[in-house]
């Protein structure tokens, strides 16, 4: 029930918002905050009232939906959906207030987009049926492209159909791995047996039982790639990442945040929930088989580390630059799930939750220079320390969180990952830390850039960062600096479910 | 079960004896009243279609099991019901369209809603016949009557120029797939489709009949069917005539003509020729593979340039033909449910689509795509409704085009066709890009010219709340689901 009130809540803020008159932008800002609030309320409460001894789903809702098909509404939390839906409902609030003095059109029709995206992100985080799952997935689609398109920046348009046509065709393709899934989902030894169903902890059990079709070899193969490439898309992994640099600069600040803060994080969810517990065998055969295949996986996390870390040191757009250190970190993500080992998986989790604090503090800290410079060319400015000294404060702490300094966050997801990585995949584990030296690279190039040397005349009068910005980033920042000393906070949320899957996929 | 007499048949055909008494009664009723108040002439007709709407309900919940009247000649069970109510719902949003539409303005005479009311009849006899005979003629009942609805703008060439190629290509259709029925009444010596099956199996397995000869005649009823549903390649009128048309009209030809046509596809191939053996014999599964396949690809793809907003729509018509027609290939029971259950989720979500084409042409004066420019401003909540629609079309969750298209593409998937779901898959994609042109134009980009906000009355805003209340839910409903199965299963299959 909590559950439930979690996700529909925003969805009621929507129709609420909807219903206020236009005129009254202050009062829609403030209803969509009370309206994000509530779920943030709750996910903490569920945070902490989370039984962390068990790997078992808790807070299940199980209620028959589309009788005809064996549908239902089947939703639970686990230690990993726990610690994103967190992180989902912590970045609802601050988006908004984010939003709340630089959107300048359109305040009301914003607002229930926004509200109507939250649902469908954190409806997709609790689902276990994989068709409430796919329509929760489905759901974040529209808003986003209008978001991107209407309130984006100037080749808004080209980025949002874009970031649309990729998604969709990534899901499509889930699609028919979903329907083949079911399809399969009732055939033992050639034989059908009782109802077809989509309850992912069934379909979970049924892919290990011997002689069950989808515990076959090939099958699992070609779901995997099928689900595979839909996730892949949103992750993004090369070579399915072109929309996001685009969709990532032109969408508004706040929607950055949403994109790299969750919607990246719904790619690499789904890997685990979907690829790695449903198709072991199919993993397998990406991780551990015999030849190319068995390094694909993580030859794929590896490339995206190295290849997005070169790319973002060639930019000199602050945002792409950190659109594309955004690719280059969720390298180590895939990286980590590569490994199949307690360690990777957990760096890998942690690394999801890290990137998600620490990315939406950098497209923040963009969207705060943007709105008083309206640019973000790099090298157009330069000495603004001295006129920003707590931005630029700031600003140094994300970078070093995201450039993996020992005693922030993002340190030690990524440790984690090579480390687990390192026993499977050694010379592409200590290939890719490559990455890490080409992102402390650009970070502290860009740093140099923007904040030391002489100060640009033109921005003389740059007023510092306000009070309503700070409370945006101050939450995040907390996280980053609590998570780098104490990861175990984060990690003893999952460490049963994670240990949980090992145990399976290790059994195999 | 045996046939009623023509007499006894008389009272199971209430429905259609009602339809004509009412086209009656509005030409009537049209030569009474003056011209500026012709809206009761309207008015008559929908009152109309109630009367006939509750008496197909009161047959089918007093009588129950399916019965054959006339002798055989048509057939009246839950199959046939749906379709009736189905064809009752979309001329009834015809009608209202009409009313509100303003190109038709000046000719809504009594012979407009007369000819509704006749093609409706025409539509009743497609879902029904299980005969030969009765299928063409009811076949030629509805072309006829839609090639004069296509013209009815007598001062717009283009519409005349629309009714001129509609009858050009509907002869040439109508006279193949009378030849093609006339071959298998030759070759089954049976114009009655329970028992054509039958015979054919026995006389191919004899050796009496070329299995080549089936697929011939097979192939030329499917140029009159394929006609109806726009399938490629007797899809080419249908571009022009949706264009040139009255929008109201073009609504209707691509919701009801089309829904009448499957009816007839269903239940003369999986009456007809669902028998195994047959389809062992004469490999017409992939034939309809191929067709559906390419009718959704030449649909998409030659919508993706268009400007003009029905043409667009009608180019995305033939690609849902095509969809539709994924789900018939195996003629599985399931993939007919697929298909019912996506007949009605296209009824609303296409006929809203269009409801919106008459508004914007109505206040905008405008079908191109530029007209929708800041709709999203000027008239949010119909430019709301708008996206609901397009999205629903394009198979995006959660709206019931997308359980629509997932009933599909299980049912393709459960036969082991996957090359056909992909290809269906990858239409899917490609459709987004041009609904998403009218997405762009209506929310992304402004009015050439400042404009105010335009006011709709609230009767708009009911009947468009009409499509957009189904559009959202009629996936999350159980009884779509359950309507569409039980009218599958009554259908005989041999």
């Amino acid at each position: 029930m909590l559950l439930s009130l979690m996700i529909f809540i925003p969805l009621l803020g929507m129709i609420a918002v909807l219903l206020l008159p236009r005129e009254s932008e202050e009062l829609i800002k403030r209803v969509t905050l009370i309206f994000t609030l509530i779920p943030l309320a709750l996910a903490v409460v569920l945070f902490i009232s989370y039984d962390r001894s068990t790997a078992g789903t808790q807070y299940v809702v199980n209620v028959p939906w589309i009788d005809a098909f064996n549908i239902q509404y089947h939703i639970g939390i686990d230690g990993l959906s726990v610690t994103l839906l967190l992180l989902t409902a912590l970045l609802g609030p601050i988006c908004v207030i984010a939003s709340w003095r630089n959107i300048e059109k359109g305040i009301k029709a914003y607002m229930a987009l926004f509200l109507l995206l939250e649902t469908g992100m954190l409806g997709f985080f609790a689902a276990l049926d994989l068709f409430l799952f796919y329509v929760f997935f489905e759901l974040t689609l529209l808003p986003m492209y209008f978001l991107i398109g209407i309130w984006g920046g100037p080749r808004r348009e080209y980025a949002a159909i874009k970031f649309f046509l990729y998604t969709l065709f990534g899901s499509v393709l889930m699609l028919v791995a979903m329907i083949a899934v079911y399809l399969n989902s009732n055939i033992v030894n050639g034989v059908a047996e009782g109802l077809r169903t989509f309850d992912i902890p069934t379909l979970i059990a049924l892919a290990s039982t011997e002689g069950h079709a989808l515990a076959n070899l090939d099958f699992q193969i070609w779901v995997f790639l099928g689900f595979f490439i839909g996730f892949a898309v949103k992750v993004p992994i090369f070579p399915f990442h072109t929309w996001l640099p685009d969709a990532h600069v032109e969408a508004p600040t706040a929607i950055s945040v949403i994109l790299a803060g969750i919607l990246l994080k719904m790619g690499t969810y789904g890997l685990v929930r979907v690829n790695m517990a449903m198709f072991p065998l199919g993993l397998d055969h990406f991780t551990n088989g015999i030849g190319f295949w068995g390094n694909s996986l993580a030859l794929l996390g590896f490339i995206n580390i190295v290849y997005g870390s070169f790319c973002a040191l060639a930019q000199t757009d602050f945002k792409k630059l950190v659109a594309y250190s955004s690719i280059g970190h969720m390298g180590f993500v895939i990286l980590g799930l590569a490994a199949r080992n307690d360690t990777g998986i957990t760096g890998a989790i942690l690394q999801m939750f890290n990137h998600g604090v620490i990315s939406a503090m950098l497209f923040l800290l963009v969207g705060v220079l943007y709105d008083r410079a309206h640019h973000r060319e790099i090298n157009g400015f330069g000495g603004l320390g001295t006129r920003m000294p707590v931005y630029t404060g700031i600003t140094t702490l994300a970078f070093m969180a995201s450039l993996g300094l020992p005693g922030l966050s993002g340190f030690v997801g990524e440790a984690l990952s090579l480390l687990g990585a390192y026993s499977e995949f050694k010379w592409l584990t200590i290939l890719s830390t490559i990455g890490i030296v080409v992102g402390a690279a650009y970070f502290l190039w860009t740093l140099q850039r923007v904040f030391l040397g002489n100060l640009n005349p033109k921005y003389e009068d740059l007023p510092e960062i306000n009070g309503r910005e700070i409370l945006t980033l101050v939450p995040l920042a907390i996280l980053t600096i609590l998570l780098g000393v104490w990861p175990n906070l984060a990690i003893d949320m999952f460490r049963e479910s994670v240990t949980n899957l090992v145990n399976v996929l290790q059994a195999i | 079960m045996q046939p009623l007499s023509n007499i006894d048949s008389l009272l199971h055909f209430s429905p259609e004896i009602l339809l004509v008494i009412f086209a009656a009664a509005v030409i009537i009723l049209d030569l009474i009243v003056k011209d500026d108040e012709s809206v009761a002439v309207a008015y008559l007709s929908l009152v109309g279609l109630g009367c006939v709407c509750a008496a197909v309900l009161i047959i089918h919940f007093s009588f129950r099991n399916p019965v054959s009247l006339f002798e055989g000649m048509i057939r009246l069970d839950e199959f046939s019901t749906f379709f009736k109510i189905l064809l009752l719902f979309a001329t009834a949003a015809t009608i209202l369209f009409s009313l509100r539409s303003e190109e038709l303005d000046e000719r809504l005479k009594g012979e407009y809603y007369a000819l509704l009311l006749a093609i409706t009849l025409g539509m009743f006899l497609m879902a029904s016949a299980t005969n030969l005979l009765m299928i063409f003629i009811a076949l030629e009942t509805v072309s006829l009557t839609s090639y004069i609805l296509a013209g009815f703008l007598t001062h717009s060439p283009r519409s005349s120029e629309a009714a001129f190629k509609y009858i050009t290509y509907g002869a040439v259709a109508s006279g193949t797939m009378l030849f093609g029925l006339s071959l298998l009444f030759g070759m089954a010596g049976t114009g009655d489709l329970t028992q054509i099956g039958g015979q054919l199996t026995e006389h191919l397995a004899s050796g009496a009949v070329a299995p080549l000869a089936v697929l011939i005649a097979i192939t030329f009823v499917l140029a009159g069917v394929g006609y109806k549903i726009a399938s490629v390649p007797f899809h080419m009128w249908s571009p022009d005539v949706y264009e040139g048309a009255p929008i109201p009209i073009t609504a209707f030809l691509s919701v009801a003509s089309k829904s009448a046509g499957f009816a007839l596809f269903i239940r003369f191939f999986y009456t007809g020729f669902g028998a195994t053996g047959l389809m062992e014999a004469v490999d017409w599964p992939l034939m309809l593979a191929i067709v559906s396949a390419l009718t959704m690809t030449v649909g998409n793809l030659a919508a993706l340039p268009q400007q003009n907003v029905k043409r667009l729509l009608a180019y995305s018509s033939i690609a849902h033909g095509g969809y539709l027609l994924m789900g018939g290939v195996l003629l599985t029971s399931e993939g007919i449910e697929a298909i019912l259950f996506y007949l009605i989720v296209y009824l609303f979500m296409n006929l809203g689509a269009f409801y919106v084409v008459v508004l914007v042409a109505n206040e905008m004066g405008s079908e191109t795509i530029e007209g929708y420019r800041g709709l999203g401003s000027r008239a949010p909540l119909i430019a709301i409704a708008m996206v609901i629609f397009l999205a629903s079309l394009t198979g995006i969750p959660p709206f019931a085009g997308f359980f629509g298209k997932w009933l599909l593409f299980t049912a393709v998937l459960e036969q082991g066709y996957y090359w056909l779901a992909f290809v269906g898959l990858l239409n899917s994609v490609v459709s987004l890009y041009y609904y998403a042109r009218i997405f762009k134009a209506m929310y992304f980009e402004d009015a050439d010219e400042e404009t105010d906000r335009v006011a709709f009355s609230t009767g708009t805003f009911a009947l468009l709340s009409v499509f957009v209340i189904p559009t959202i839910f009629i996936g999350f409903l159980n009884i779509f689901y359950t309507f569409s199965n039980v009218s599958v299963s009554v259908l005989p299959m041999q």
